[in-house]
C-alpha cells in the first residue's frame, strides 16, 4: 500500500512538469521580477528535492546495503573471463 | 589580462588537487584505486563531484545562450526535469549499481551486463556503442576551454593555446589523480560554479538597477515579451525533454561515479540535495540570458539580438551565405560573458571566469570513464591483466589517458565545433535509449543478452539515422520541413534545430520507447541466463 501511494505521488509529481495552465502567460512577476512560468519550474526544483526526501524516508533500500556487504568471494568471471 | 591570469592561477590550483590526491592514495598502483578511488568517497565529495561530472560547458554558457533566443523555457527544458528525473535514476538505479558493483567487484557497467546475462561479446558491442557515443563530449570539452580562455582573456590567449592548456592540465590531474583526483577537482569546481551563479546574478543585477525594470521592458516589447512564456514551444517537444535526463545515469562515467561512494547511504544526501543544486546554478544561467536582451547598449548583444530579428523577418529570402553568417553573429554562449564584462569589476572577471572554467572542464570523468573501460572491458577481458599483470593494467589506462586527450586536442584544433555539438545532441537521446539496459539487468528477471543487443543496436542505428536525416535535409528558417506525413500527420519533420517526430516530439522519445520494446521482446523470445546467476541478482 506505501509502495502504490508513493508509486503515484511520484507519477503526478512527473506529470506536474508538463504545467500547461502557465504556458501562455509571464504574469504574475513573482517578486516583481520572475515570470510566474519560471518561478513554477524554480518550485518544482524545490518540490523535487521534497518528492526525494520522501522516497529516502519511506522506501530506502536498505537491504540492497545489507546484501552488499556479504561480498562474493569470486569477482564475477566476466572481469577477466575472455575464455 | 588580470581575469586571465586570475584563470590560469585557477589552473594551478587544479593540477595541484589532483595530484595531491595521488600523494594521498595509499593503494596507489591498485586498479580499483585509480578507477574507482577504492570506493572510498564521502558523502559531500560524492554529492558535489556528481553533480560537478553531470555538468558541463554547456551548464553555464550554453543555457545562458539558449535562453537568451528562447526564453525562460530553457529552465523547464533542461533543468527542472533533470531536477527530477536524475536524482529518481540515482535513487532506484544508481543504489543498485552500487550494490552489485561492490557485491561482485564490478567497475564498469558492461562488467555488469556481461556477467548477469553471461555474455562476452555482446558486452563488446555494448562498449563500442558507448565508447563512441561518449568520444564527442571529450573533444567538444578541449574545445570549450579553448574558447572559453580566448574569450576571458579578451583574446589575448589563442584558441589553440587555451585549449591545449586546458587538454594538458585535465590529462595531468587524470593521470596522476585517477578518479580520486578527479573527484577532488570536481568538487572543487562544483563549488566554484555553484557559487558563481549567485555572485553572477546579485553584480549583473546591481550593474542593471535590478531586475523589474529589465522584466517589464522586456513585456513591453512585442518581440521579446515571447521570451518570457512558452507561447512558441510546441508542448510535444517540451514533454520530449523529459526523457533527455534518463541518459544521465545512462553515461558511463556517471554509471561508474555510482560505484565510488563508500556506503549507499550517500546516495540519501545526494538525491536530496541534487535538485537543490540544480537550482542554484540553472536559474541564474537562464535568468541572466533573458535578461541580457534587455542590455542593448552592449554592442555584441546588440548585434545578437538584431541578427535574430533580420533572420525572423527577412531569413527565407536571404541566399545560403549570407543566412550563415547571420547565424553565426547570433551565437549566444558568449552572452554571460559579455554581461559580466560590462558589470562586474576586472578582479571579479576573473574570479567569475574561473567558475566558467569549472564547468567548462567537465571533460576529466568522461576521460577517466573511457580509459577505465578500456582497460577493463577490452585490456583485462581479453586476458591483458591476466598476462602483464594489475600494475600493467594500471599504465594502460594512464597511457590511454595521454594518447586520447592529444588526439581529442589535435581533432578539436582541425574540425569545426558544430559537427561535435550535433554529436553531443546526439549522444544525449543515444544515452537516454540505452537506459533501458541498466533496467532491465537490476530489475527484470526475465530480460537476456539478445534483448540488450536488440536494445543496443537500435540505438546505434536510431543515432546514426537522425545524423544522417539532419545532414540531408538543410535546416528550414521558418516553419518546419516537413518530410514525411500521413493524412495531414506530421510524421518526420526536419526543424531549426534538429529534427521532429510524431507531431513534434523529438527523436528521443520513440527511439527510448523502441528500445525500450526491443528490449522486451527480443528477452521474451530468447533464453533467459540460468537461474544461478537470476538467483545472484535477485537473492530472496
Amino acid at each position: 500500500m506505501k509502495g502504490l501511494l508513493l508509486a503515484l505521488i511520484v507519477t503526478v509529481f512527473v506529470l506536474l512538469h508538463q504545467d500547461f495552465w502557465f504556458w501562455r502567460t509571464a504574469h504574475p512577476l513573482v517578486f516583481g521580477f520572475l515570470p510566474i512560468g519560471i518561478f513554477y519550474h524554480a518550485c518544482y526544483a524545490v518540490g523535487a528535492s521534497l518528492l526525494m526526501w520522501l522516497l529516502v524516508r519511506f522506501a530506502w533500500p536498505s537491504h540492497l546495503e545489507k546484501d552488499a556487504e556479504k561480498e562474493e568471494p569470486v569477482k564475477a568471471a566476466c572481469a577477466e573471463g575472455h575464455r | 589580462m588580470i581575469p586571465a591570469a586570475v584563470v590560469l592561477l585557477y589552473l594551478c590550483v587544479v593540477l595541484y588537487i589532483g595530484i595531491f590526491a595521488f600523494r594521498k592514495s595509499e593503494a596507489r598502483g591498485k586498479a580499483e584505486d585509480y578507477f574507482l578511488a577504492s570506493r572510498s568517497l564521502g558523502p559531500l565529495v560524492f554529492l558535489l563531484s556528481l553533480f560537478g561530472t553531470n555538468m558541463t560547458a554547456f551548464t553555464i554558457l550554453g543555457s545562458s545562450g539558449h535562453s537568451f533566443h528562447n526564453g525562460i523555457v530553457t529552465f523547464g527544458l533542461m533543468a527542472s526535469s533533470s531536477a527530477v528525473v536524475i536524482p529518481l535514476t540515482l535513487f532506484f538505479i544508481g543504489t543498485r549499481v552500487w550494490a552489485v558493483g561492490k557485491k561482485y567487484g564490478h567497475m564498469t557497467p558492461v562488467q555488469i551486463f556481461r556477467d548477469r546475462w553471461e555474455c562476452g561479446h555482446i558486452g563488446t558491442i555494448i562498449f563500442l556503442v558507448q565508447a563512441l557515443l561518449l568520444m564527442p563530449y571529450i573533444i567538444i570539452g578541449v574545445m570549450g576551454g579553448g574558447t572559453a580562455l580566448q574569450a576571458i582573456s579578451g583574446g589575448f590567449v589563442p584558441y589553440w593555446f587555451g585549449g591545449g592548456l586546458v587538454a594538458i592540465v585535465v590529462m595531468s590531474y587524470v593521470f596522476f589523480g585517477g578518479m580520486r583526483g578527479t573527484a577532488w577537482v570536481n568538487t572543487f569546481q562544483t563549488v566554484l560554479f555553484l557559487t558563481f551563479g549567485t555572485t553572477a546574478v546579485l553584480v549583473v543585477g546591481a550593474g542593471m538597477g535590478g531586475f523589474s525594470t529589465a522584466m517589464n521592458d522586456i513585456l513591453q516589447s512585442p518581440s521579446l515579451a515571447p521570451l518570457l512564456t512558452r507561447e512558441r514551444v510546441n508542448p510535444a517537444y517540451f514533454f520530449s525533454y523529459m526523457f533527455i535526463p534518463l541518459s544521465s545515469i545512462a553515461f558511463p562515467h556517471v554509471c561508474i561515479f555510482c560505484l565510488t561512494a563508500r556506503r549507499m547511504t550517500q546516495f540519501k544526501k545526494t538525491v536530496i540535495y541534487y535538485p537543490l543544486c540544480i537550482l542554484a546554478i540553472w536559474l541564474p544561467s537562464v535568468y541572466l540570458g533573458v535578461a541580457a536582451n534587455h542590455v542593448a547598449d552592449v554592442p555584441e548583444i546588440r548585434q545578437k539580438i538584431e541578427a535574430r530579428q533580420i533572420l525572423a523577418s527577412q531569413g527565407a529570402q536571404l541566399p545560403d551565405e549570407e543566412r550563415s553568417r547571420v547565424r553565426a553573429q547570433m551565437a549566444s554562449d558568449d552572452v554571460i560573458l559579455l554581461l559580466l564584462g560590462k558589470y562586474a569589476p576586472v578582479w571579479l572577471a576573473g574570479l567569475l571566469g574561473a567558475g566558467i572554467m569549472a564547468a567548462v572542464m567537465a571533460s576529466d570523468s568522461q576521460i577517466l570513464a573511457l580509459s577505465t573501460m578500456f582497460t577493463e572491458d577490452v585490456f583485462a577481458y581479453y586476458g591483458g591483466k591476466a598476462r602483464f599483470g594489475e600494475a600493467a593494467q594500471v599504465a594502460t589506462g594512464r597511457l590511454f589517458v595521454i594518447a586520447f586527450t592529444l588526439v581529442a586536442y589535435i581533432v578539436a584544433l582541425q574540425a569545426p565545433a558544430r559537427i561535435f555539438e550535433l554529436a553531443v545532441q546526439y549522444g544525449f537521446s543515444g544515452y537516454a535509449a540505452l537506459s533501458p539496459l541498466l533496467i532491465a539487468a537490476l530489475y527484470w528477471k526475465r530480460s537476456t543478452k539478445w534483448g540488450a543487443a536488440a536494445s543496443t543496436i537500435w540505438t546505434a542505428c536510431a543515432v546514426a539515422a537522425v545524423a544522417w536525416f539532419q545532414a540531408s535535409v538543410p535546416a528550414p528558417v521558418g516553419p518546419p520541413t516537413v518530410v514525411w506525413s500521413i493524412g495531414g500527420f506530421e510524421l518526420l519533420s526536419r526543424t531549426a534545430g534538429g529534427t521532429s517526430v510524431l507531431g513534434g516530439f523529438q527523436p528521443v522519445v520513440p527511439m527510448t520507447l523502441i528500445s525500450a520494446l526491443l528490449m522486451v521482446v527480443v528477452s521474451l523470445m530468447t533464453k533467459k541466463p540460468s537461474e544461478a546467476t537470476i538467483a545472484r541478482y535477485f537473492p530472496q
